[in-house]
């Protein structure tokens, strides 16, 4: 057993912390407090290949593996936690199920153009009244010749209105419950394909959440996602995968914190000497870096295991409670060493403790998470 | 079009320290990277790719671990790389430096052959025209921008209080500035190509033709009498008054040390 990197995984985090460092952290500020979409940063991401790192190279991905994506996600959410997400929306929600359920056709028309940083991807399965329940979806499909009709809206949609392909579960058949629900790909500017409010959220600001609205919504039959019915599993496994990329979101926000925090008690004097010296503040961090160091093993080990497993929910599972737990147990102790200062947005701090929370909630809130961990071993 | 791009493996000075006692680098735990200058002319090369379909082959001499500079051009986008690294070729000067080099260029073929500059480990701006030299080509320092129209190169070239458009037949030599652009990222499928696809060559003593006493240590006729830390300067003093007592102030000040 071995926990050192390849060298080939080390230039890729060079790589993907020297972007963060030099394109992503000097907006980060800007992009919380404006709430404003990092739409440059995107399009230098799309062009360095970043929007399809687990993709393989026959779709137009970088052809690497799911541990490189997950150093990406850890590394720009150590400076931006919007940025992060965006990442992980985009390939994890998006990207993977297309990849893994869609038709030659489907992969060349939507995969491609996604991976090669032409265009971006969501994922809309939450509704107003199906959330951690997912089985209650109210939005229906209903074919009518050539076409499928949605009806139906979803909310708290990451990348909404940002997006211009979006995987869409509606129900297909009511009567068979989850078995009844499939999935779709529809494109942004389908008539009868509208936005509602954008979500004003305490975290990840700059990231667009939006409802989604579909009245009438006439989707070419073809843009089923693999078959009819089938779409809860679907659902359920992008999720799986998902989950490893909120897990390195959570992950990259705690050891940014981390970081920041180890620079600021060096530098801050009270009672003559640096915050440092004082042994609350070493055993603090001591805390923080074991803790940082843990999650980043659960959640490297997730993502090798999403590679060389069948099954790997436990895995993922675990990865996100721990990571996202600790990121905001480890984001409100960096506030606390930096005291008031903590407390302001002059410090960035205060940032990624607000978005280190919703890591606990999306893709699966950590009481979900729970009950993947119980039901695969009681 | 073939272009040669030659590439150093430096240590980070934003993170390099001399011991204080033996006036040498501390290089332990400090990051290797592409040598500035040299990852300009690496960036230049691969414009020239992407705008003509140039063939980029990059070249270190160095000891083994020399070869992560490669595997980063690779990740940029270079095609072909080779390592030029041999005991006997250890201590080598800017003189057995660029020996062996050039005699390394000249079991390959080439249109352009692109240095940096000079070297932040060593700052002597040495080797690229030397190489020139040693290839008997014509040699374009300090350049900030470089065309290529047919035959030629077009170079502008950095002077301290102005610049010169410089136009030669290829094939010739230019050595680059790190102000000459900004070079790209990497990206990530280029980095599984570097370490997974792609071969470097090593070449040896017995790879290139050169005679004995032009290579490493023995063949380098540079001697360093010493190194030394720079002296650390006091902080100055910021000051904001009318020109007239300004004068006076500064002239105050130059009495006060002796100086006037």
């Amino acid at each position: 057993m071995d926990f050192t990197l390849s060298k080939e995984h080390e230039m890729a985090r060079t790589l993907f912390r020297d972007f963060a460092q030099q394109q992503v952290k000097p907006l980060a500020r800007e992009v919380d407090e404006i709430e404003v979409f990092p739409r440059g940063t995107v399009e230098k991401m799309q062009k360095l290949g970043f929007l399809g790192i687990p993709i393989p190279k026959e779709y137009g991905g970088q052809g690497c593996d799911t541990l490189t994506y997950v150093l990406c996600i850890e590394e720009l959410s150590k400076v931006c936690g919007t940025t992060g997400v965006i990442v992980s929306a985009h390939t994890s929600l998006c990207c993977d199920p297309i990849k893994n359920f869609g038709t030659p056709e489907q992969k060349e028309k939507y995969l491609r153009p996604l991976v090669t940083g032409k265009k971006l991807g969501a994922f809309g399965l939450t509704e107003p009244n199906a959330g951690t329940d997912a089985s209650g979806q109210q939005t229906k499909a209903v074919l009518d010749g050539d076409e499928y009709i949605l009806n139906g809206s979803k909310i708290f949609i990451t990348n909404g209105k940002e997006a211009d392909i979006y995987i869409i579960f509606a129900m297909t058949d009511k009567s068979k419950g989850t078995k009844g629900i499939s999935a779709f790909i529809v494109e942004k500017g389908t008539p009868g394909f509208t936005f509602g409010t954008k979500e004003k959220k305490m975290g990840i600001r700059g990231s667009a959440t939006y409802e989604l609205i579909f009245t009438e919504c006439r989707i070419p039959k073809e843009n089923l996602l693999g078959q009819e019915g089938k779409g809860f599993g679907y659902a359920m496994q992008t999720l799986d995968g998902g989950r490893i990329g909120i897990a390195a979101q959570a992950l990259g926000l705690a050891a940014g914190a981390l970081e920041t925090t180890i620079a600021y008690v060096k530098e801050r004097k009270q009672f003559g000497k640096s915050l440092s010296k004082f042994q609350n503040t070493q055993f603090q961090i001591a805390n923080m870096a074991t803790k940082v160091e843990a999650a980043r093993l659960l959640v490297y080990k997730a993502a090798i295991a999403k590679e060389t497993q069948k099954k790997y929910s436990m895995d993922a599972a675990m990865a996100k409670l721990y990571a996202a737990e600790v990121a905001s147990e480890v984001t409100n102790l960096a506030v606390q060493l930096h005291g008031g200062y903590g407390y302001t947005r002059e410090y960035d701090v205060e940032r990624m403790m607000r978005d280190a929370k919703i890591t606990e909630i999306y893709e699966g809130t950590s009481e979900v998470q729970r009950m993947v961990i119980s039901g695969g071993l009681l | 079009m073939k272009i040669i791009v030659c590439i150093k493996q430096v240590p980070d000075t934003n993170e390099v320290k001399l011991d204080p006692v033996t006036g040498t680098l501390i290089r332990d735990g400090v990051p290797s990277i592409i040598n500035p200058d040299d990852k300009a002319g690496l960036e230049a090369a691969l414009r020239l790719k992407d705008e003509l379909g140039a063939e980029v082959t990059v070249i270190s001499m160095g000891p083994p671990q020399a070869e992560a500079v490669i595997r980063e051009a690779f990740a940029m986008g270079a095609d072909k790389g080779y390592l030029v690294t041999d005991r006997a070729f250890g201590g080598a000067d800017t003189w057995a430096t660029s020996s062996t080099l050039a005699a390394a260029i000249k079991n390959l073929e080439y249109d352009l052959v692109i240095t940096g500059r000079q070297a932040i480990d060593g700052d002597t701006a040495q080797v690229g025209p030397q190489i020139a030299e040693h290839l008997d080509i014509a040699n374009i320092s300090y350049a900030e921008d470089i065309k290529v129209e047919g035959e030629y190169v077009i170079v502008k070239r950095q002077y301290e209080d102005r610049y010169h458009i410089i136009k030669a037949k290829m094939p010739c030599l230019i050595t680059a500035l790190a102000e000459l652009n900004e070079p790209r990222y990497m990206t990530p499928g280029g980095i599984f190509d570097a370490y997974r696809e792609k071969k470097i060559t090593v070449w040896g003593r017995n790879d290139i033709t050169i005679d004995d006493s032009n290579i490493g240590l023995k063949g380098s006729p540079t001697k360093v009498a010493q190194s030394f830390p720079k002296s650390v300067k006091a902080s100055g003093q910021v000051v904001s008054f009318d020109s007239e007592e300004s004068a006076t102030f500064i002239i105050d000040k130059l009495k006060e040390k002796f100086i006037f």
